[in-house]
């Protein structure tokens, strides 16, 4: 499937949510389908976008926190699994599609295309739930199957190496950042209420 | 194991006192007791990672959702997060406190910690993140909150380097 097909297949169920994303083809296809300030894009520190989803998930337990990994991005921070794993926040849903390739950067294959199973090392490391999808509905079917769940999931996606024709995002890296920290703000504030 | 349970309280506190509820950490011998101090509190979450580089996403997570965080390192860690430090932290404006066991410098005996030692400050300086020698126990709640106050202001990393006087009882 294309991962443009499967995010527009998933985008009701990350409307309303807090999500991460990775830097590259998947934050433009997000933002292209329409961003919302509760969508923070991290626009480099590859490998990252999960620990910043477990910092926010820990910050805010009553809060669903998406976080859109890549195989690239997640072979950088293999260790993010194993404390994912170890803290077991109910509420972080760890998307990971899964393209075997380093895309953005000129489509080298990673070693997902070698045999590499991310679900393999994420179930290994303990991570709770871990499914795999490849059709689009499937994929929604998993995601709210995960957020009903209350459960630490991750959900590997495999995806063609098919990325967006443009990257450009009409957003300020720093115009997204206090977006999104106002918008978390804006959950405090109602948690408190 | 001679580092000092004392001096760990009273940094221990002085992170209380700044609100901070979330700590990351990687065991390393002068951060033992900050770290079962941590462990012991029930108001404190303290995520122990696989590398320190986890430990800048982390924080960066911790603070957009309006969390105070710290983050103990080694000075090995601290070289292991530059990347991040530099595309997230400066990138994004995120603020960090750093406590830098501060490993290889004066009275250092270990022969393998001591190029850590001779590169610490100057990656700090080449990062333009302020420096603040933590050497005496009096120091310790003024300067630790001082430096709180400082990353929060200028939204940027700050260093605390936990110095071997400080740390280390011979």
């Amino acid at each position: 499937m294309l991962r443009a097909d499967a995010l527009e297949a998933i985008y009701p169920d990350l409307e309303r949510r807090i999500v991460v994303t990775i830097m590259g083809a998947v934050a433009a296809e997000l933002y292209t389908l329409g961003h919302r300030h509760n969508f923070f894009y991290l626009e480099h520190a590859m490998g990252l976008a999960s620990s910043m989803g477990l910092g926010i998930a820990l910050a805010l337990p009553e809060q669903p926190v998406i976080v859109l990994d890549g195989d690239g991005s997640l072979l950088m921070n293999l260790g993010t699994l194993s404390t994912l794993a170890r803290y077991k926040p109910g509420n972080l849903l760890h998307i990971v599609f899964d393209n075997e390739s380093l895309l953005s950067v000129g489509g080298f294959p990673t070693a997902t295309s070698t045999g590499t199973d991310l679900a393999g090392i994420a179930r290994a490391a303990g991570v709770p739930r871990v499914a795999e999808t490849d059709t689009p509905a499937d994929l929604k079917a998993a995601v709210e199957e995960a957020l009903a769940s209350n459960t630490l999931t991750t959900i590997v996606s495999k995806v063609e190496a098919v990325g967006p024709k443009t990257f450009h995002m009409d957003l300020p890296l720093l115009e997204n950042r206090f977006q999104f920290r106002r918008y978390l703000e804006g959950l405090r504030g109602q948690a408190h209420e | 194991m001679p580092v000092s349970v004392a001096n760990s309280r009273l940094i221990y506190e002085a992170l209380k006192s700044c609100d901070v509820k979330l700590l990351s950490a990687l065991p390393e011998t002068w951060l033992v007791h900050l770290m079962r101090m941590a462990d012991d509190d029930p108001d404190m979450t303290l995520v122990r990672i696989a590398k320190e580089e986890e430990a800048i996403g982390i924080s960066a997570g911790a603070h957009l959702a309006g969390v105070n965080s710290a983050l103990l390192m080694q000075n090995h860690g601290f070289f292991a997060a530059i990347n991040p430090i530099v595309s997230l932290a400066l990138l994004y404006k995120i603020p960090l406190l750093m406590l830098i066991s501060y490993r290889g410098h004066w009275g250092e005996k270990d022969p393998w910690q001591t190029q850590g030692g001779l590169a610490t400050e100057p990656l700090l300086r080449a990062l333009n993140i302020p420096i603040w020698h933590l050497n005496t126990t009096a120091d310790i709640p003024r300067r630790i909150k001082d430096a709180q106050t400082l990353a929060h202001a200028a939204l940027h990393p700050v260093a605390v380097l936990l110095s071997r006087e400080l740390m280390w009882e011979e």
